[in-house]
Parts: structure tokens; sequence; C-alpha cells
């Protein structure tokens, strides 16, 4: 840039003067990577690196393990596609209900529109919902509210909240805010300033992670269903662990095939509201 | 009873002193131009007289006879007060992705039931309204368009429009033309100007060139760093006395045409053989 500014080079005729190696630079490029090398270093003995051979040695035990796999059995598939029905319903009741309530979370927790002293409550709130796992919500409300669905719809819930407030939070730090401005100027409250003035400038943005939190939600509800949180994921462990593969292949191709169809349809919808 | 009066407002951003000391009296109905150079305080005093902005320490703004603000703070009654002035911005201020028509009902939101506005119900009559208001700026047929589709001036004649709806008394219009081309300027600063004369809206208008002010407003305001230096009839402001109040600054001021350039020709026997042969490749 110093270069550039100068007005007094020439601009034909000499060429430009070759510039030295940097060896302030270079050396600190050098040092970063030895520090990443020394760092896995330090983590191979820990994270047993030291047995990657067995992924050759043992390979027949895997190839054994996963033609099990290799002959899905559709005979049940009317009870699979109920099951993934309802693992597609606990995703949509959290999503659906963590979207309404990061709404006003959302708002509250951007610097645009609340004082600090809401902000940093309501995001420390949301901090903590993101923080801790499905999982481990989902164990805690089993405990409550008993196997089943709706802890794994409690347990999305709250975690989905933690992560759309957040989102829905930036979207709105990042509004045009003269609009706004225009709306109070016209009388109106802080209520209507927000519906008129900021909820119109973000609903893309919004509908757009809603969306992508409700394909990651189908994913997660899944996996719930491991510590018996219901739908297609808890008729899938038991039958992992009973070693009834032909059947869990197939319910694992439902599932995968869902995932997609629910990618598809979600992005249609979002070329819809953009 | 004036519709507007300021007392004493001075406004700091940090070092620069952005108002010192403004004091001016609006009479209701009047057509007021105010002009200055960029960063002189048209927008922060627009924005303290409609209450987006509170002065610091001192001052004071009533509207209507009644209180804005002083001494720093919003005075009690400033949401309702707002009521009574439309602001119109540089840069339109509509909501993009809103239909047209939505952005003016906006208008209607401080004048009705607060839950009926936050819900967006507005009866057939304020719909009514807001088309006739569409209508009266020239652009009723855009009603359903969003409001980002709109050229430059479709858009500041639909915030204008916002402002008829809200039924406000006086209108503020912050640099109304400076982002506009000049046959779109001239058309919003005709629909301003009938605004004003058939309504008998008081209208203060921020204008960064001079001529708009001597054709449109009678009486024009002058600023500089931030104090009034002129506050009279628009038709003494001669290119003469803004070069006198402004210095070099006044050339932002002035369009080109307007004040056309003298031929310097008793000068060129005088340059140098080689500057005399630029000159004529030039001519």
């Amino acid at each position: 840039m110093t270069d550039m500014a100068a007005p007094s080079t020439p601009q034909v005729g000499a060429a430009p003067a070759e510039i030295g190696r940097d060896w302030k630079r270079s050396a600190l490029n050098g040092g970063l990577w030895a520090v990443l090398a020394l760092l896995l270093l330090w983590s191979w003995g820990p994270a047993e690196m030291g047995r990657w051979t067995y992924l050759f040695t043992d390979a027949g035990n895997m190839a054994s393990y996963a033609s099990g796999f290799l002959q899905p059995d559709f005979r049940e598939w009317r009870y699979y596609l109920e099951e993934m029905v309802v693992t597609i319903q606990i995703a949509l009741w959290g999503t659906f209900l963590a979207v309404a309530l990061s709404i006003p979370l959302g708002i509250l927790s951007a610097r645009n529109m609340a004082p600090w002293y809401v902000i940093q409550p309501v995001r420390r709130l949301m901090d903590f919902c993101r923080a801790i796992h499905e999982m481990v919500f989902a164990v805690l409300f089993v405990v409550a509210v008993g196997l089943g669905p709706f802890a794994g719809v409690m347990a999305l819930f709250i975690h989905t909240t933690g992560i759309l407030a957040k989102l829905f939070s930036e979207a709105v730090e990042a509004i045009d805010p003269r609009p706004v401005e225009a709306i109070r100027a016209t009388g109106a409250s802080r209520l209507q300033e927000v519906v008129f003035g900021v909820i119109p400038q973000v609903l893309p943005l919004w509908m757009s992670f809603a969306l992508y939190r409700f394909e990651s939600n189908v994913r997660s509800a899944t996996v719930l269903g491991i510590i018996g949180a219901g739908g297609i994921g808890q008729v899938m462990f038991e039958s992992i662990r009973g070693f009834y593969y032909p059947q869990a292949s197939a319910m694992l191709i439902v599932v995968v095939a869902t995932v997609t169809l629910v990618d598809l349809l979600s992005q249609q919808l979002r070329k819809l509201f953009i | 009873m004036n519709a507007i009066a300021v007392r004493g407002l001075s406004k700091r951003f940090g070092a620069k002193q952005a108002l010192n000391d403004v004091s001016i009296d609006i009479a209701q109905g009047e057509m007021v131009a105010l002009i200055g150079a960029s960063g002189s305080g048209k927008s922060t005093l627009i924005k303290h007289i409609c209450g987006l902005d509170t002065a610091h320490g001192g001052g004071a703004i009533e509207v209507f006879g009644q209180p804005m603000q002083s001494g720093g703070r919003l005075a009690q009654g400033a949401r309702a007060l707002r009521r009574e002035i439309g602001v119109i911005f540089q840069q339109f201020n509509l909501v993009g992705r809103l239909p047209v028509l939505t952005n003016v009902l906006i208008g209607h939101l401080g004048r009705i039931p607060h839950w009926r506005g936050t819900l967006g119900l507005f009866t057939a009559e304020e719909k009514k309204a807001a088309r006739e208001a569409l209508a009266r700026v020239g652009i009723g047929e855009v009603a359903w368009q969003r409001a980002s589709t709109l050229s430059g001036g479709q858009q500041q004649r639909a915030a204008i429009a916002r402002t008829l709806v809200q039924k406000s008394r006086i209108l503020l219009a912050d640099e109304p033309i400076a982002s506009l081309d000049p046959s779109s300027a001239r058309r919003v600063m005709e629909v301003l100007a009938a605004i004003n004369r058939e309504q008998g809206i008081t209208c203060i208008v921020s204008l960064h060139q001079v001529e708009y002010a001597r054709r449109y407003c009678p009486r024009t305001i002058a600023l500089r760093d931030g104090r009034v230096v002129f506050d009279g009839p628009s038709v003494k402001l001669t290119n003469a006395f803004l070069t006198e109040l402004y210095g070099a600054n006044s050339e932002e001021l002035i369009l080109p045409d307007a004040a056309p350039a003298k031929p310097e020709k008793d000068n060129a026997p005088r340059k140098a053989p080689a500057m005399v042969g630029a000159g004529a490749f030039a001519a």
C-alpha cells in the first residue's frame, strides 16, 4: 500500500526493485508449523493412533461385519417408514418450538434492539442451551417424562433454541437501521418498529436458518433413539445390538433417503421465501 | 404559536461540534430551506427536531408549543408528538421487501389502536387513504410492487406518501433530492411545494444546492459548522453572498451552470511558451 501511495514512483522505465525475503515472516510461519507438529506428536499416544495398522491386518473383521449390512432386509418396510415418520414428527415439533422461542430471544439478544442488561443474561442462557449436547438433555428428559418421543422433542427444542436464537440475533444485528428509524419517526411503538421494520428484513435469513436446523434435527432425532427417545433410531440401535444387521441396514437406507428428501424439499421452500 | 421553536441547541460528536447554540423559529405553513455544506449540521438539526436524537446538556425544542426535548432528554409526550412530524430521508428509508402500499400504511401506525397496528389490520378506509396518497404523488400504479424495485424518484415519492398518510402538520425533509437525478429531483420538490401550498403543512427541506432553495422556498436558513449564519428571504442569497459565507466550500452549493466561469484572456501571454502550447491543445 505504501508503495502505491508514493506519488514520485515512476510509472514506466526503471523496473521495480526486488523485494528481499522477509525473514521475520518466514520464521513465524516455520514456528507455527512446528507448533502444529508438536501438538500432533503429543496427541499421538493418547488418541491411540498407533493402532492404525489394525485397519489393514484386521480388515477381514470389518468386511465380515459390513457384509451383514450388504443384504438389506425390507420385509418390515411399513414399520420402518412408520418409525421414520415418528422421527420426522419429533424433529418437526422440536424445531417449531425452538423457532417460536428464538424469535423473541433472538431480538432480545441483538445489540441494536435491547440494552446490555437484557442481552447479557439472554445470551448466557443461550450459550448454556447450545453448549450441552442434545443427547445430554435427552437423558435428562427421559428421567422426567419417561422413555419415548416427547423426551426427544424437548431435547431438540432446548438445544436448537440455543443455536437459532444466536443466529437470529446475528441477522437482526446486520439489518439496515434506516427504515426502522423512519418507522419510529411516524410515531410507531417499539413493537411496531420490530414487526414492520426488522422482521421483513430478516425473514429470508431466519427462514433459511430454520429450515437448515430442521434438516439437522431429522438427523439428530435419529441418533436420539440410542437413549430411547423413540423413532426409527431406537428401533435401529435395538436391531444393531441384537445383531440383526440386514434389518438395520434397511433402516439406514430409509434414513439416508429421508434426509436427502428433506434436503431437496427445504431447498425448494427456501427459494419461495427469498 | 410557532410550528417549531429551537432554543440554544448544541450537540457534539466526539471532538466535533455538530450544532452550536442554534435558535430558530418557524411559523405554521412556512416552507423553509436549510442549506449548508456537508457536515454543517443540517441532518443533525433535523434529527433533533423530530426527536430521533437528543442534544447534549442545554437546548430545547418545542413543536406546536409542546416540548419535544429539553436539557438533553426527550420530553414525556415525544412519541405522540412525532406523529405530527413526517420525516423524509435522503436514502428514502422504505422497507425494501414490503409492498409500496404497506410502506405507506405504516404512516397510520401512530394514529390507530396499538394492537391493530401491530397485527397489521388496516381498515378499508385506511387502505383507501394510502392509495389516494400514492395517487397524489403520482405513483398510484406501483402500489403492490416491492419498494426495492422502484426507482429512486419513485421511492422518494412513496416516502412522501407515507408522511401524507401520517397526516403530519410538519414535514422535515433531510436532503430529499441529493440521491436523485435532476428531473426526479424537480418532481419531488414540486410535490413538496404543492403539499405546503395546498395543505398548509409546514416544510423544512435541507438542500445541498442553493438553486432549489431559491426556486421553491421563500425562506432560507444557512448553517456553517453548526451555527446559523443566515436566516432570511431566499432571494437575498446571491452567489456572491454565498461565497462570502462559505469561501471555498461555496462551490458545492452552487450548480456549475449557474455561475459561469469567466474566461481569463489577460493571463495567456504571460504564461511560459510550453504552457501556452498545452493550453492550445486543450482548447
